[in-house]
């Protein structure tokens, strides 16, 4: 008796919470992997090695701003390594744009750690492939869970941000380990622009935000090549790089940046030779 | 264990008869459910204005977005909606606690900003003839923002929620004040620079003296910095001095005024000077957004959904300075 009842509960629990259920989400397919397809088109199938003894990348597991997620990447030869890092090149694989930004490293200046910011589009793997001297490729991944930073509202304000286009800005950090005959430095490069993704379209005319962001970033040390960044819409707004690098005594950083609409920024800074 | 005789042919020709009328009974509850309007519960707070507290929550499915504060004040001529909900289906509960109270036309729906729990409503007035009324920069942050809100909250709220989602822009902009008469009851509004939102506008009831804050104020739920946090701070000063008794905020329970301030004025604070101390001391911006105000934790609901998004926010704005 108990059975029978118990057994006519359940069939109707059951299919009451069928009835009441909210519309069945089609089933999630196998997400499709687009590195191979990346590999061909960036890297021109060039054999990946594994980097995890050249670079190390270190972003948030969960990005808690999708349009202004950080990344770090780092280089892990020791001093003593005949190899020298070339090139980094970032790759968010999901993102409409997944090259990022491809950072050359000056030959003279020994720059071991860049961190920008960047967005995110959805929930994807996040690689970084070093060129070595060697010609070879290094890589290394990790995975992010963000979504929507490509086309999430740039701006939040808009006049400000109006304000800012092209405005330049250059600060040192202090670093702790710091002796006077060291020269490693730790700096970073602002760029008021909005880097508006192309993606964005406009509510009332259904028209897409044309794209318009920096394309490129040149830093020197008087004359020695710092860094060189080739960069997308993948890169936040305010395009914000920071870095560590050897000095060469110099007495002037420098700055040039270009966008899509063939304007350019440049700026130099006397190099704060204090040591703070 | 089965009981005896279960088995039996007609004995499990009985079980399935009942097991119909069950699930017909079942059926027919769900539809006629549908079938009937829900009217939002909504409380009268003071004589004439109407409020229905949103749930201190992230907007879901199972919620239907309702996790603002929206409400009606009702003149002797006409009704003025502040705010529509987090889905039109949230709107359509509104729109029939507003007919359980009144008659009168729905002359105005002002949107306080333009966020999906306070403005996702909108579709449902559209047939009402009314005016929608919002600050001037509205139309744009809806224009630039829409369709990133609908393709998040499709997501999150699935098809039957979203689909029906119209951002529906005000016609009637405000740019300082402006006054709306209800029919021997005025409301005055007035739009703030970039704070909360780039669109924050407040609506004030001079007949009752009760201020609708919009998501300018927040109680229990974490302020959520959308827009800037300087600006929200520069306008602390001139929104308290507003000259109500009482204010219905964007998130939590109505309460005195200004009294009500000082939670949101304390956390903003701290989390503008921890932030600041960390761009000055060149902690990168995920450190920073770790530690941010983490002082405030125990006094807030949501607070790791929001806050560390809040410092992000804040430290690439407090970088400029």
């Amino acid at each position: 008796m108990i059975g029978h009842r118990f057994r006519l509960l359940c069939a109707a629990g059951l299919l009451g919470a069928a009835l009441g259920a909210p519309p069945a989400s089609v089933a999630a397919a196998e997400p499709y992997d687009p590195w191979p397809g990346l590999v061909q088109d960036i890297f021109n199938n060039r054999p990946m090695n594994d980097g995890s003894d050249v670079i190390a990348i270190e972003m948030p597991y969960r990005a808690e701003d999708a349009a202004i997620v950080p990344v770090t990447l780092r280089t892990k030869l020791s001093s003593d390594d005949v190899r020298r890092v070339l090139a980094i090149t970032l790759v968010i694989d999901q993102n409409p744009a997944p090259m990022a930004a491809k950072f050359e490293l000056g030959p003279d200046a020994r720059v071991s750690e860049i961190s920008t910011r960047v967005r995110v589009n959805s929930y994807t793997n996040v690689h970084a492939v070093a060129e070595l001297s060697d010609g070879k490729l290094y890589m290394i991944k990790t995975f992010v869970k963000a979504s929507g930073g490509c086309s999430a509202p740039a701006a939040k304000n808009a006049e400000e941000a109006k304000n800012r286009l092209g405005q330049m800005k250059y600060r040192e950090f202090a670093k702790d380990d710091q002796s006077p005959t060291n020269g490693t430095r730790e700096a970073q490069i602002m760029i008021g622009h909005p880097n508006n993704s192309g993606l964005q379209r406009d509510q009332l005319t259904l028209l897409y935000i044309p794209a318009f962001f920096i394309n490129e970033l040149h830093l020197w040390q008087d004359n020695s090549p710092v860094l060189s960044v080739e960069s997308g819409i993948s890169i936040s707004e305010d395009p914000n790089i920071r870095f560590t690098y050897v000095s060469n005594g110099a007495k002037l950083f420098r700055a040039e940046a270009r966008d899509t609409a063939g304007h350019v920024f440049q700026k130099d800074w006397k190099v704060d030779d204090s040591g703070s | 264990m089965e009981p005896a005789g279960f088995n039996h042919s007609s004995r499990r020709m009985g079980f399935h008869r009942v097991l119909l009328c069950i699930v017909l009974a079942l059926a027919a509850a769900s539809i006629s459910a549908r079938a009937e309007q829900q009217a939002l519960p909504v409380t009268e707070i003071a004589p004439g204005v109407f409020v229905h507290v949103g749930d201190v929550a992230l907007m879901t499915r199972e919620n239907e977005g309702a996790i603002a504060n929206v409400g009606f004040v009702v003149g002797d001529n006409a009704v003025a909606v502040i705010d529509t909900g987090g889905s039109v289906r949230e709107g359509r509960q509104l729109l029939a606690a507003i007919r359980a109270k009144t008659d009168k036309p729905i002359r105005y729906v002002v949107n306080t900003h333009g966020h999906p729990d306070h403005a996702f409503g909108n579709a449902a007035f559209l047939a009402e003839g009314a005016i929608f009324v919002g600050h001037k920069n509205l139309p744009r942050a809806l224009s630039m923002r829409g369709q990133f809100y609908l393709d998040a909250f499709r997501g999150i709220m699935g098809d039957e929620l979203i689909d029906e989602v119209r951002l529906v822009p005000p016609t009637l902009l405000v740019d300082d004040t402006l006054k709306l008469d209800l029919g021997s009851r005025t409301l005055t509004l007035r739009a703030w620079p970039t704070a909360h939102s780039d669109s924050d506008l407040t609506i004030f009831d001079e007949t009752s003296k009760t201020l609708f804050a919009g998501d300018l104020l927040f109680l229990t739920h974490v302020p959520v910095v959308d827009g800037s946090l300087g600006g929200w701070m520069q306008i602390m000063g001139n929104l308290s001095a507003l000259p109500a008794e009482r204010v219905i905020p964007g998130h939590g329970s109505v309460s005195d005024w200004p009294a009500a301030l000082a939670d949101e004025r304390r956390y903003l604070d701290t989390l503008a000077t921890d932030v600041r101390i960390s761009v000055k001391r060149g902690t990168p911006i995920s450190a920073a957004a770790e530690t941010a105000a983490a002082s405030e934790r125990k006094n807030w609901r949501l607070f790791d959904d929001y806050n560390a998004r809040n410092a992000t926010a804040a430290y690439s704005q407090i970088e400029w300075e």
